[in-house]
């Protein structure tokens, strides 16, 4: 494989993910730098229209955060964020768009090893699927 | 309860329906009455509130063309509460649409009395209209073949696409939702209309019970597995176009922006669309930025991000009236490509849209033990 760097934006929940994310940071864990992170105060907060023009302006990959379902900050946006993403994903798979490079992943203020090794594990999983094709369409 | 009854034909089906309508105002049921109504020029029908009995002597709700959804209108006149009792008289599509606008909180059903009847197909205005001038009646036409069981066009006309895959020609056959009352005129065999009516109301209305007409139910059967068969095809059909990302966009390349689906759409009710918010009015730097990154851009830009937003906003509640096709200035087929995909979400919470008031609508709800597996690590 070339040296194919995939570009991958995360939208985290302010107080989970995004935290972790820090935790990570402050905690000098290393991690692929690929990824551009975009804070939302919950996932909850997240309409499939950010997804969708990520995957058509230049991202490879979505990454989506979130608290663990029960422990979401405004009790319920997580589960309504996963319904969401249910959705979308039906709809990229129908729309010959690869659902594989949208993950949506449950990671805590205290898990920023978790969110080190999700970034990881997501920047090898897109590297293996190669460059999104959607994001060199000049006709979107 | 509902009562099933016969109402003897006089004259016309449009004028025993008209009848019946006014036997409703007369008796009290409604103050008003939301109704198709043929405008005096004859070649269209449009959507009327009536308030004086004497008024309902256009009334075809039957006529095989609609302009509009009357689920929009039926939100309208009923938003945050009907300020009367409202009859609605509606096809099985508009009725539907009228009950996902109530669970989106877009119109309210107290005091409001569904009047559903067998719907017969529809043509686009256009050809409604040129049959008109050709001197044929569409609706007597309609009526006579849908006796015999069979919804067919007049000879070198075709049906709206959306109603040649449309598995629900009577409210409340299978899935759909039951309105308060319902005029039956597929299968009927001569013998008159076929009314079921909530039990108060058959005793208000002075309706006889009576047996349905015997080979109405195999006809609907037949009828139903021929339009599904049909949905079939196209599904597959739009399917196998968007398999890759070319034909995704060779479908919707002849697309404008114009946005006349999302307006013409029933479910789309937001009145500030995001698409109208200056989230879409981009400044001349991202538009050069665009343009640097990939080289080119189309114009206007968001056209695929259009329709796969509205995609997922509101296919959850798609129904299938195809207003979105019809309103289309270039003939894009949106209902089949936006019932397609409803199809598949609709199936992930084993939904139905328009199904029931009592469901809730997928986007506005969860349960605590479904889809597990989203979110963890795998």
């Amino acid at each position: 494989m070339d040296d194919f760097e995939p570009r991958i934006i995360a939208f985290l929940c302010n107080w989970c993910t995004y935290t972790g994310a820090d935790l990570a940071g402050t905690s000098r864990l290393q991690y692929p730098p690929n990824i551009r992170i975009i804070r939302l105060m919950c996932s909850g907060a997240l309409d499939p229209v950010y997804v969708a023009k990520a995957l058509l302006e230049g991202a490879d990959g979505v990454l989506i955060g979130g608290c663990h379902p029960g422990d979401c900050h405004y009790q319920s946006g997580n589960y309504k964020v996963r319904r969401r993403v249910a959705i979308l994903s039906e709809i990229l798979d129908q729309m010959g768009l690869e659902k594989e490079r949208v993950w949506l992943r449950w990671i805590s203020a205290s898990e920023g090893q978790y969110f080190a090794d999700t970034v990881t594990e997501m920047v090898a999983a897109i590297k293996e699927m190669g460059p999104n094709p959607a994001k060199e369409l000049w006709a979107t | 309860m509902t009562v099933t009854a016969r109402l003897d034909v006089q004259n016309s089906v449009p004028e025993t329906v008209a009848d019946f309508l006014r036997r409703l105002m007369e008796r009290d049921v409604v103050d008003a009455l939301l109704v198709p109504q043929r405008l005096p020029t004859g070649n269209n029908v449009v959507g009327s509130l009536v308030r004086d009995p004497n008024k309902l002597d256009g009334v075809d709700p039957i006529a095989p063309v609609m302009p509009v959804t009357s689920s929009k209108l039926a939100g309208s006149l009923t938003k945050v509460r009907a300020a009367g009792r409202v009859g609605v008289v509606m096809r099985s599509c508009e009725l539907r649409g009228f009950v996902e606008l109530v669970k989106l909180q877009q119109a309210s059903a107290d005091g409001v009395v569904t009047i559903g009847l067998d719907c017969l197909g529809t043509y686009e205005m256009t050809d409604y209209a040129q049959l008109i001038a050709e001197g044929v009646d569409p609706t007597a036409e309609a009526v006579a073949a849908a006796s015999e069981g069979r919804v067919v066009p007049h000879e070198g006309y075709q049906l709206r696409a959306v109603c040649q895959m449309c598995e629900y020609p009577t409210p409340g056959f299978g899935d759909g939702y039951r309105p308060d009352v319902a005029i039956g005129l597929i299968g009927v065999d001569g013998g008159g209309l076929l009314v079921e009516a909530r039990d108060d109301l058959a005793e208000t209305l002075g309706l006889t019970p009576a047996d349905p007409p015997p080979g109405r139910t195999a006809a609907l059967e037949k009828l139903v597995a021929g339009r599904i068969a049909e949905r079939d095809r196209r599904f597959a059909e739009f399917r196998a176009q968007v398999d890759g990302l070319d034909g995704l966009l060779s479908y919707f390349s002849t697309c404008i922006r114009c946005h006349n689906c999302m307006i013409a759409c029933p479910i789309c009710y937001c009145p500030e669309c995001i698409f109208r918010t200056p989230t879409f009015d981009h400044t001349s730097e991202q538009y050069l930025n665009w343009a640097d990154r990939k080289g080119a851009i189309r114009l206007p830009t968001d056209t695929l991000i259009f329709h796969l937003t509205r995609m997922n906003h509101m296919s959850t509640s798609c129904v299938g009236c195809g207003m979105c096709t019809s309103a289309c200035p270039n003939d894009i087929p949106v209902a089949t490509a936006f019932r397609a995909v409803a199809q598949k979400t609709q199936a992930i919470y084993d939904y139905l849209a328009g199904r029931s008031l009592e469901e809730d609508v997928p986007l506005a709800t969860f349960r605590e033990d479904e889809l597990t597996a989203l979110g963890e690590r795998p």
